[in-house]
């Protein structure tokens, strides 16, 4: 069976401007949650968030016809795509796959404003391009003409890792040479954090901003609500190396299952989760000893880590590897989670070292996992995995190899 | 009291150049917006959004279709700009 390689590593993410500050902060332990300040904020329950900079990275054009969530994805598949070193690639056979959990929320809730305060002729002409999901997927597909077609998974928090797994089924069917995968999600605005503060989801620990996020520790409350964009250049390994592409790592094999139990509660069982990962090891044709690291999905949230650590318990029997949770340090990017967080485990595997959970002081014994933690550890093993749910019962599991 | 011909073409030029990154010394009254300026059609609407707005005409669609330079704009705007 074809492999498809990983050939380009794009992230904007609150951890700073690309994948080299992302690294660095996952391996020191940075924080990119803050506070957020200001008249619009104050009402909130729950004001904490880890937000991305893009000034100076767009034009000026650019950053008026097009929404945030675009302006993220374009800004880090530009990176992914210069990494791969600009593969020449037939514009027939390259697909662009980029999911949002969300979409353009903040176009349409600005928009609202102008219609109120300015009447329908106020209305930008560009509102519909600008909130429709896929309009990630299609600005990237413009920005790289790509014509083999432009796809936008939607599965919440896991649409990030849902993308990378349709571009593995694409590239396998030998459909096309080149896919540009990954994730963008920009919804840090009041009635979005609103609405997830009345689910009770959101950390409250307005006190400790940099503390907040704390997957698997006891005091844990919640998530928190993060902006970014990653995304993977990736192509079948035979025109990879035709041309000499450096290659980072390997997508080694994608398990998709679904819960089938609550819209939003995780499955306390663990077992929609273990299913994926089994589903993930088998395609990739490995056995659970053979996975040496586990980028778990780690929101923060009471239920969602212990659900979670008993599925990997289910999954991958008495082996332990080592396990970190990218949000502890990023916050919860939601559908461009899966993407990030691919891209770390890929780096993980790449440079053979894991980064650690911050914030990990006393750890959950019903989150029952071999965290790292304060200092980073040493990554032997060939093969990693990456996990990503949603709400809506989504679970999705990436194996990636070296 | 209504704008001189060069008054209007300068704020259309800002304008213009706001809405689509065209350098404002590249809108002369001979240019077309589609092929000169390479103005879409959902750009050429927040044009006329932010003309109406500037100026406080109303540019209804029947003669943006008659719009094809910048001078025609420059035109209609002179003459629907004067209060009634």
């Amino acid at each position: 069976m074809t492999k498809v390689a990983v050939t380009g590593l794009g992230a904007l993410t609150p951890l700073g401007p690309d994948v080299a500050a992302l690294t660095e902060g996952l391996l020191t332990g940075r924080s990119g949650v803050r506070l957020l300040e200001g008249e619009q904020w104050d009402a909130l329950p729950a004001r904490l968030a880890a937000t991305v900079e893009t000034e100076g990275r767009l034009e000026r054009v650019e950053a008026r016809t097009l929404d945030r969530v675009q302006q993220l994805a374009l800004i880090a598949a530009r990176e992914a795509w210069s990494d791969a070193g600009a593969p020449s690639v037939d514009p027939v056979r390259l697909a662009v796959i980029i999911g949002s959990g969300i979409g353009g929320a903040l176009t349409l809730l600005s928009q609202y404003d102008v219609l109120q305060a300015r009447g329908p002729r106020a209305v930008s002409p560009h509102l519909v391009p600008m909130l429709m999901p896929n309009g990630p997927a299609a600005t990237v597909g413009l920005e790289l003409k790509a014509r083999a077609g432009v796809h936008t998974p939607v599965s919440a928090c896991a649409s990030g890792a849902e993308a990378i797994a349709q571009a593995l089924t694409l590239l396998r069917s030998g459909a096309v040479d080149v896919v540009v995968a990954g994730g963008s999600e920009a919804c840090v605005h009041p009635l979005p954090m609103a609405g997830f503060a009345q689910m009770r989801a959101l950390s409250t620990r307005h006190d400790a901003p940099e503390a907040a996020s704390r997957p698997y520790d006891k005091g844990r409350d919640g998530f928190v609500l993060g902006e970014g964009a990653g995304v993977l250049v990736l192509e079948r390994s035979e025109f990879a190396e035709a041309r000499g592409a450096r290659i980072h790592a390997y997508v080694g094999g994608a398990g998709l299952v679904a819960d089938a139990h609550h819209v939003t509660a995780p499955d306390p069982s663990g077992d929609g989760a273990a299913r994926s990962v089994a589903a993930a090891l088998r395609d990739a044709g490995v056995t659970a000893t053979d996975i040496g690291h586990v980028n778990a999905h780690a929101t923060s949230t009471p239920l969602g880590d212990v659900a979670e650590a008993r599925a990997l318990g289910l999954a991958l029997g008495d082996h332990r590897p080592a396990v970190t949770a990218t949000k502890s340090c990023t916050g919860h990017l939601l559908g461009a989670a899966g993407a990030v967080e691919a891209i770390a485990t890929v780096v993980a595997l790449r440079d053979g070292v894991v980064p650690p959970v911050r914030n990990l002081d006393d750890q959950d014994d019903e989150a029952d996992v071999d965290a790292v933690r304060v200092v980073p550890r040493e990554l032997v093993h060939d093969a990693a995995l990456s996990t990503s749910f949603g709400f809506g019962g989504h679970d999705v599991s990436l194996v990636f190899t070296r | 009291m209504s704008l001189t011909q060069d008054e209007i073409l300068t704020g259309l030029a800002e304008v213009i150049e706001e809405v689509s990154g065209v350098a404002a010394d590249k809108v002369t009254r001979e240019a077309t917006f589609e092929n000169d300026l390479e103005i879409d059609s959902l750009t050429m609407v927040e044009v006329v959004v932010e003309c109406e707005s500037r100026f406080g005409v109303r540019i209804p669609d029947e003669a943006l279709e008659t719009l094809k330079t910048v001078g025609d704009a420059i035109d209609y705007i002179a003459t629907a700009g004067v209060p009634a």
